[in-house]
């Protein structure tokens, strides 16, 4: 369903992402790990088409998509929601989904009955009337994916969705991501957390210094040495095999 | 959402036309058509300014527009005064979209979209004055004729009947825009432009509507005024001043509201009237007011007085029920 071809993006000298590849399939979920600083961010910005790649392409849905903005995207039925989270502060929650909703219908009742639906999906249903700000982090989670769902996404791409909740919030979350699934939507994930990379992914790749360096099973890439010493630094792999070789 | 409903807008509509009927003073009468031309303008202002959060300092562009359209048009082509109008209207939303484009494209915003748009202001301001074909500096005088073909009477009341009409207009695209997708999008845009882009809002076609919807009601605040006084220049049409008076009375007033700007035009005007007459025509005195008047709301209502009056109105049954 998405194809990333050796997409690279610089920032004057400075290799963010360098040549990497991906693709997802379709109603899957995919992941995408790495170190902090790694380039996940911009390589999703570069989906999403917040930044223009300095080469490679990406395709979607069998058409080359690397050169049209954003809203086309959305259009197109590309999703994303944003690490840090980004709520319309003037509006209410139900109205902030319903900005997303408006992208299949002009009509306003019928599109804050659609946000209204949606919150409820997601566990908003109570906060309706709320403020965006006076939501917990949790909440402005949430929001952030209702509001990408709203705009009725065939590829949703979530960035860091569960980083902040605490231990009970993200069980909370898992089973609404594969809820989402099941309903047909094809997720591209970032996440931190491992314990939601091995539950939830069909598939992971790992970003380190703008490279791809490994991707395959949540469990074969965790074991993957490139991967330890990408996270734990160099010779990391190495100890902790000889580690358990003793113990 | 505490949002007023069609049915008082259409109440306070038609109390303000009934107000010149109760046997106003001339004065008094004059004062109210000048609250509802700058009403207009402010209602234009706050399309682009408090909906869409791109603040112009440069409003005069397109009151200046419609002045001239109106002036020129007449007095020139010997157009009817009608059809000026809507000329003048057309004009202003063609000046919104061409400024519009040229900084919208290159994603301008925050303090440097303001300040473009009173360069662009200025600029129409000198040209407008040097150029023969807009009287230069001399301005230009338009004739007196009284009658409903020439959109002059000699009953002032009627007169304040047509901009009341227009404000009305002013409010009822507000209102629509409280109730729209468009209207949402501006808001949208406002909050977080990326996060519209992302949920796929054509944040520049958005922008540019915006701009040519303020352009023209501000355009039409400035066919009146030529209408009104029948005489105008280019410090007049095109000055800072108007540019001013838009921006604050829709900043004190509630930007982003419906009523803001009708609301902060009558009080400005009425606060700014009354300190002329009480401080006996020491000049300035009014602006003085004007200053203070900005301070304060700033510091006890930052978003305006719609919004103070609405807290007062909500806090008051709060106290009731505790009492």
């Amino acid at each position: 369903m998405l194809e990333v071809n050796s997409l690279t993006k610089r920032f004057s000298g400075l290799v963010a992402v360098d040549q990497a590849s991906l693709s997802v399939a379709k109603g899957s979920i995919t992941g995408l790990i790495g170190p902090n600083g790694a380039g996940k961010t911009t390589l999703f910005a570069m989906v999403a088409g917040f930044l223009n790649p300095d080469g490679g392409s990406v395709r979607y849905d069998g058409r080359d998509i690397t050169q049209l903005a954003p809203h086309v995207r959305a259009r197109a039925g590309i999703a994303r929601t944003f690490q840090i989270v980004q709520p319309f502060e003037g509006l209410n929650v139900q109205e902030n989904i319903a900005v997303g909703a408006y992208l299949h219908t002009a009509d306003a009742n019928e599109a804050m009955r659609q946000a209204a639906e949606i919150a409820r999906r997601v566990g908003l249903g109570a906060d309706l009337a709320k403020a965006s700000s006076d939501l917990t982090v949790a909440g402005r989670k949430r929001l952030e994916v209702a509001r990408a769902l709203a705009t009725k996404p065939k590829l949703l791409l979530l960035d860091e969705v569960l980083a902040g909740l605490n231990p009970s919030e993200i069980r909370d979350v898992l089973p609404l991501v594969r809820d989402i699934r099941d309903q047909g939507v094809t997720i591209l994930m970032i996440e931190h957390i491992m314990q939601a990379v091995m539950n939830l992914c069909d598939k992971v790749y790992v970003l380190s210094q703008g490279r791809m360096i490994a991707e395959g099973e949540p469990r074969a890439v965790c074991e993957d040495p490139h991967v330890i010493e990408a996270y734990l630094g160099h010779g990391a792999a190495e100890r902790l095999r000889a580690e358990q070789a003793h113990a | 959402m505490t949002r007023p409903r069609l049915t008082t807008l259409a109440i306070i509509v038609v109390a303000l036309a009934v107000v010149p009927f109760l046997g106003l003073s001339g004065a008094l009468l004059n004062l109210m058509i000048f609250m509802m031309i700058i009403a207009l303008a402010a209602q234009g202002w706050n399309i682009l300014g408090g909906y869409a959060g791109l603040s112009s300092f440069g409003h005069a562009a397109f009151f200046g527009a419609g002045a001239y359209a109106m002036a020129v048009l007449q007095t020139r082509f010997g157009v009817n005064a009608w059809i000026a109008l809507v000329i003048g209207i057309a004009l202003g939303a063609l000046v919104g979209a061409f400024i519009g484009f040229l900084s919208f494209r290159s994603g301008l915003k925050g303090s440097y979209f303001a300040l473009i748009t009173l360069a662009f202001a200025e600029v129409a301001r000198i040209l407008a004055n040097s150029w023969n074909f807009t009287g230069g500096a001399a301005g230009i005088l338009l004739k007196l004729q009284t009658g409903l073909p020439y959109l002059q009477f000699a009953d002032r009341r009627y007169f304040l009947l047509v901009a009341l009409g227009f404000v009305a207009i002013g409010l009822v695209v507000s209102w629509w825009l409280e109730h729209s997708r468009f209207g949402a999008y501006l808001v949208a845009l406002r909050e977080n432009e990326q996060a519209a882009q992302a949920l796929g809002v054509d944040v520049f076609a958005v922008k540019m509507k915006a701009i040519a919807i303020s352009g023209a009601l501000t355009a039409a605040a400035g066919c009146l005024y030529a209408q009104n006084y029948l005489f105008i220049d280019a410090n007049v049409a095109f000055g800072s001043w108007i540019s001013i008076e838009a921006l604050f009375a829709a900043i004190v007033g509630g930007s982003g509201t419906v009523l803001g700007p009708l609301l902060g035009a009558i009080v400005l005007l009425g606060l700014g009237d009354l300190t002329k007459s009480v401080s006996g025509g020491i000049p300035g005195m009014d602006l003085l007011v004007f200053g203070i008047i900005l301070v304060l709301s700033v510091a006890f209502s930052p978003n305006g007085l719609v919004m103070l009056m609405k807290s007062l109105g909500l806090r008051a049954p709060a106290k009731a029920k505790e009492a």
